[in-house]
């Protein structure tokens, strides 16, 4: 299946875009994340949440390619 | 009540609604980029009573943005800074400053205090700690964050919502995530999440319009482009927090930003009457052998405060410039303003003194 990804803080600046189209094989949010992780290495020094539909997911979430979002936490005040 | 005229014609507030403000009472914790502009629309709103927690001083390079303070607070705490500015704005307001630093101990003797917390923090340290005790003592959270041009605003433990640990359950690992000290900002960026803040705190005053709990907030000041992602309460980590009620995650100092330590150059740290703090240990080689040098390993410099003087500029040492930051954060502590880390350590000695004698 293809979905787009959508990239926030440090994490588009690792991929250097803001948004993404992907294919992945596996639906489920974990397959997906599996094959960023394998893309983006560093996208592990990040402690990221997926967003799928404008909710917040967890990894058995069933991947339906609506508006998926990466989202990394802010430290800065 | 002239002062409150523009809020008490709305319907929405009225008299009542404003007498619910002066009323409130509401804790800042931190007085930087969001902090301030939280804090100059609270006592602007006339938010009776307001907390601002800051052990931090005034640097010169927050002036782009923490809109509280001008160039003469500089060096100066923020926290008390901030009040006697706010006091300008609305004497009316009961304004406590601490100047130290929320850590597990004080944590509660002083959020207990207020009715609602902002976290205006600048590191995940205080950010798990605030949420932490927030969810143990039943407060709303109101949270912001910013990253370079991005920011997140949200609320937490509000109206059976989600806390932080709902979204980010544990606190990253030590070093995985870049330093603030590091990363710039954009001046305005964390005026626009500040003042989403302070509006967020004025609905759960009033009990008015839907607040962000439940949302995330996130903004992007390069593209206006905004996205709203819905953050569900997990009980399993709230569950988790209560359980370990006061018996907090201790702090790790590596966590707090390093933006908080002044770096110096050595050609700006050259003066008769400078004291040199050297915090290596007594073996490390080459000793510095000028009479203004001040001889303490960094593991002692807490019994030995009292021999470090208050008067003077105070340019802390070590190898590399690693264990000077951490003295100056130590100094910073107690009370100690005017002290620097040397960049380069050592070696900036060395450069110098090469120079001298050529």
């Amino acid at each position: 299946m293809k979905v787009e990804i959508k990239y926030f803080g440090m994490l588009a600046e690792i991929t250097g875009c803001s948004t993404e189209r992907f294919t992945v094989v596996d639906l489920k949010m974990a397959g997906l994340k599996k094959e960023l992780l394998k893309k983006y290495p560093d996208f592990a020094n990040t402690d990221f949440r997926m967003a799928q539909n404008k909710e917040l997911v967890t990894d058995t979430t069933l991947l339906t390619g609506k508006e998926i979002a990466v989202l990394p936490p802010f430290a800065g005040g | 009540m002239s002062r409150y005229g523009r809020h008490i014609s709305l319907k929405e507030i009225g008299i009542i609604g404003q007498n619910k403000i002066n009323a409130s009472k509401v804790l800042v914790v931190g007085a930087g980029g969001l902090g301030c502009p939280v804090l100059q629309y609270l006592v602007g709103a006339g938010v009776g009573n307001i907390g601002i927690v800051d052990f931090d001083v005034v640097e010169e390079s927050n002036l782009q943005r923490q809109i509280l303070f001008g160039t003469s607070s500089m060096g100066k705490n923020k926290a008390k800074m901030a009040k006697e500015v706010l006091l300008h704005l609305n004497p009316t307001i009961n304004i406590k400053a601490y100047n130290e630093k929320l850590t597990p101990e004080n944590s509660i003797s002083i959020i207990e205090q207020y009715d609602i917390v902002v976290d205006a923090t600048d590191n995940f340290a205080s950010r798990y700690l605030i949420n932490d005790a927030t969810v143990v003592l039943g407060k709303p959270l109101v949270y912001g964050a910013i990253y370079k041009f991005e920011g997140q605003v949200t609320v937490f433990n509000y109206n059976n919502g989600p806390s932080y640990r709902c979204v980010f359950p544990n606190l990253p690992q030590k070093g995985t995530m870049a330093n603030c000290s590091e990363v710039g900002v954009l001046g305005v960026l964390p005026g626009i999440i500040g003042t989403m803040q302070a509006n967020e705190v004025l609905k759960i005053i009033l009990d008015i319009g839907e607040s962000l709990a439940g949302k995330l907030y996130c903004f992007n000041a390069l593209t206006n482009q905004s996205n709203t992602i819905g953050i569900a309460r997990n009980e399993e980590q709230i569950e988790k927090v209560k359980n370990r009620g006061y018996d907090f995650e201790t702090l790790d100092d590596s966590f707090f930003c390093t933006s908080s330590v002044s770096e110096i150059n050595m050609e700006n740290a050259i003066a008769e009457d400078i004291q040199y703090i050297d915090v290596r240990e007594l073996h490390e080689q080459p000793r510095i052998a000028l009479n203004n040098v001040l001889e303490i390993p960094l593991g002692e410099l807490s019994n030995q405060m009292d021999t470090i003087s208050k008067d003077k500029k105070i340019v802390v040492f070590c190898k590399s410039g690693i264990r000077s930051k951490q003295a100056v954060s130590l100094l910073k502590q107690y009370d100690i303003s005017n002290c620097f880390s040397l960049k380069e350590g050592i070696s900036a000695f060395k450069k110098r003194f090469q120079k001298q004698y050529k």
